[in-house]
C-alpha cells in the first residue's frame, strides 16, 4: 500500500539534524576577541552623547543605533565609500532584544503606545542601509511581550526572514509525550525572495529545536508510531491536535535581513 | 507580464482600458508577484511609468523584470521609467539634510506629516511632454506598496488624500492608469491598513486579490486570485463581476487554473 509514496525526505539539509556546535560552558579566548574587529553598542552608555539625527519619530536609542550602524558602515568602508579600505568582508549585526523597554521603546509595555511607528520606521532605515552596503543584519526580538498584533504583522512584512520560537517551559506541551526530546518548536514564517518571482519552498513544515550546553540542532518532527496498547481513542487525538497546534503565538522571533544586491 | 493572466482579465497591453485604478491585494501571502506584472505590462505598452519602490532595491524589479522580458536599466535610461527607489532614498534622507524637498521627506520630520511632496514628485514625473509629441501613450503610477507607508508613521487619511490627488493627476486629467499594492492584514487588527484597504477598494476599478490557500501550504497551487471588475460611479445596485482561480508560480511565469483543477491533480 505504501510502495508508491515517495520517499520521505531525511531532513532540512542532507542529514535529518541540523545544528552549530559550540561550547556554553568555556569563555571565548581574550586573544580571539582581541584579534577581531567588532564595534559594540551599549545604549545605557550613551544616553549623554549627542546625536547629528534631528528629532523625528524615532525614540532616542534608535536614532542612536541607526546613527551608530551608520557610522561603522561609512568607517569601515562597507558602502564602498573608502575604496582604498579593500572590505572583502561583510559586516555582520547582531541586534538583541529590539522593541523591548532596554531600547527606550513602550511598545512591550502598552497595547496602546504613543511611539508605535518607532520600531517599524527604525527597521525600513535599518533595512535601507543593509540594502545599500555589504552586511547582513540578524535581530531578536521578544514577540511574547508585544501586545499589539498590528505591528508584529507589519514587522514582519519588513523583514526578509523571519522565524519564530517557540519554547514549551511554562507551556502546557512540556509535558506532552510528542514533544519530551525537545525544547521547543521552530516556525520559519517568511523567506526571502529576492531577485526571484518566487522562493524555494521547502516541504518540511514541523520543526522543533534542542538547545544544550554544546549544541543547538533542529530537527524534522515526526509524529511517532502508535504502538502502546493501553492508548485510549481520546488521547491519540490529543497527540494529534497538539501537533497540528502550532498556534500564532511565538516566544522569540528571530528576523534576518538580507545586504546588498 | 503574465500571459495567461492578461487573458483571464481580457486585455493586452495595446488594448488596455485607459483612466482606470487597480488595487492589488494579498492576504497570507505574497502579492508581488503581481506587482511584477503590471510593471513588464505596461512597460511593454509603451507607456510612461513613474514607479514609487518603497520596499526593495531596483535590481531586485530589474532581476525579475529581465525574465519577464523588460529591461529596467534600458527604460530608465530612455526616459520611459521613473523610479524612486524608496530604500535607497531613506537613508539619504534620513542621515542627511537635503537642500531641497524630497518625496520622503516626511522620514525626518517629528510630527505626522503629508505625502504633498511625494505626490509632487510624480507630477513632475508624470506630465506631459513640453513640445507636445507624445514619446510614450499615457502614463502610469505603480505603487509597491502603500501599506508600508503605515509603518513608517503616516495616518490612513494622508495615504488616501496622496491617492486621491495621485487620481486627479493621472487618471483624470491624463487618461493614464494607477495600480498599488496593499496588504490585507486580517485578523491582526491593524485598523490604519484597514481604513486605507477598505476606502482605496471603493475607489478602484479592478480588484486583484492574492490569498494564501485556506487549507494551509500546498506545493502545487500556492494560492487563489479573487478579480473582482468593479464600476465606482455606479449605482450600488448593479452586480459587479468576479471570478477566481487559483494560481502556481514558477521561476518566470504564473500559471492559472479553475479552483480544483491544478494540472497536478487531474
Amino acid at each position: 500500500r505504501y510502495q508508491l509514496l515517495p520517499k520521505m525526505e531525511s531532513g532540512p539539509v542532507s542529514s535529518s539534524r541540523f545544528g552549530h556546535y559550540y561550547d556554553a560552558s568555556k569563555r571565548m579566548p581574550q586573544e580571539l576577541i582581541e584579534e577581531s574587529k567588532w564595534h559594540g553598542f551599549f545604549f545605557p552608555e550613551k544616553l549623554s552623547s549627542t546625536l547629528t539625527i534631528e528629532p523625528c519619530s524615532l525614540t532616542g536609542g534608535y536614532r542612536k543605533l541607526l546613527q551608530f550602524i551608520q557610522n561603522v558602515i561609512y568607517e569601515e568602508g562597507f558602502d564602498g565609500s573608502n575604496p582604498q579600505k579593500k572590505q572583502k568582508n561583510i559586516l555582520r549585526i547582531g541586534i538583541q532584544n529590539l522593541g523591548s523597554p532596554l531600547w527606550g521603546d513602550d511598545i512591550c509595555c502598552t497595547e496602546n503606545c504613543d511611539n508605535s511607528h518607532s520600531l517599524t520606521k527604525f527597521l525600513y532605515v535599518l533595512r535601507g542601509l543593509l540594502r545599500t552596503s555589504l552586511s547582513a543584519c540578524i535581530i531578536t526580538m521578544p514577540t511574547h511581550l508585544i501586545q499589539n498584533k498590528a505591528v508584529i504583522t507589519r514587522v514582519t512584512n519588513l523583514s526578509d526572514t523571519v522565524v519564530g520560537l517557540e519554547s514549551f517551559i511554562g507551556s502546557e506541551r512540556e509535558t506532552n509525550p510528542l514533544y519530551k526530546d525537545y525544547h521547543g518548536l521552530i516556525h520559519i514564517r517568511q523567506i526571502p525572495q529576492l531577485n526571484n518571482l518566487i522562493y524555494d519552498v521547502s516541504d518540511v513544515k514541523d520543526l522543533a529545536f534542542k538547545l544544550k550546553r554544546k549544541l543547538f540542532t533542529i530537527e524534522r518532527l515526526h509524529l511517532p508510531p502508535d504502538l502502546s496498547d493501553t492508548v485510549s481513542r481520546s488521547s491519540k487525538q490529543d497527540l494529534a491536535g497538539s501537533s497540528k497546534l502550532l498556534g500564532p503565538g511565538c516566544g522569540m522571533m528571530a528576523g534576518g535581513k538580507q545586504h546588498l544586491d | 507580464m503574465f500571459p495567461e493572466l492578461n487573458n483571464l482579465l481580457n486585455t493586452a497591453p495595446d488594448r488596455a482600458e485607459q483612466g482606470k485604478l487597480t488595487l492589488l491585494c494579498d492576504a497570507k501571502t505574497d502579492g508581488s508577484f503581481l506587482v511584477h506584472h503590471f510593471l513588464s505590462f505596461y512597460l511593454k505598452a509603451n507607456c510612461k511609468v513613474c514607479f514609487v519602490a518603497l520596499v526593495q532595491s531596483f535590481s531586485h524589479y530589474n532581476i525579475v523584470g529581465r525574465k519577464l522580458g523588460v529591461s529596467l536599466t534600458a527604460a530608465r535610461e530612455c526616459g520611459q521609467l521613473v523610479f524612486l527607489e524608496g530604500l535607497k532614498s531613506s537613508v539619504d534622507v534620513f542621515f542627511r539634510a537635503q537642500a531641497e524637498p524630497h518625496p520622503l521627506q516626511f522620514l525626518r520630520e517629528a510630527n505626522v506629516g503629508n505625502l504633498q511632496p511625494l505626490y509632487e514628485f510624480v507630477r513632475e514625473a508624470l506630465k506631459p511632454m513640453e513640445d507636445g509629441q507624445a514619446a510614450w501613450r499615457y502614463p502610469v503610477l505603480l505603487v509597491d506598496d502603500l501599506s508600508v507607508l503605515l509603518s513608517l508613521g503616516l495616518g490612513a487619511v494622508a495615504v488616501l488624500d496622496f491617492m486621491h490627488y495621485c487620481r486627479v493627476a493621472v487618471c483624470w486629467e491624463q487618461k493614464g492608469n494607477i495600480v498599488a499594492l496593499v496588504h490585507d492584514s486580517g485578523d491582526a487588527e491593524d485598523e490604519e491598513n484597514d481604513i486605507l484597504l477598505n476606502g482605496l477598494s471603493h475607489q478602484s476599478h479592478l480588484i486583484l486579490r492574492a490569498e494564501g490557500l485556506a487549507t494551509g501550504f500546498c506545493r502545487d497551487v500556492h494560492g487563489q486570485l479573487r478579480i473582482l471588475w468593479r464600476t465606482p460611479s455606479q449605482p450600488a445596485a448593479q452586480r459587479d463581476r468576479s471570478l477566481t482561480y487559483q494560481y502556481k508560480i514558477q521561476d518566470k511565469s504564473v500559471s492559472f487554473f479553475a479552483k480544483g483543477m491544478s494540472p497536478a491533480v487531474l
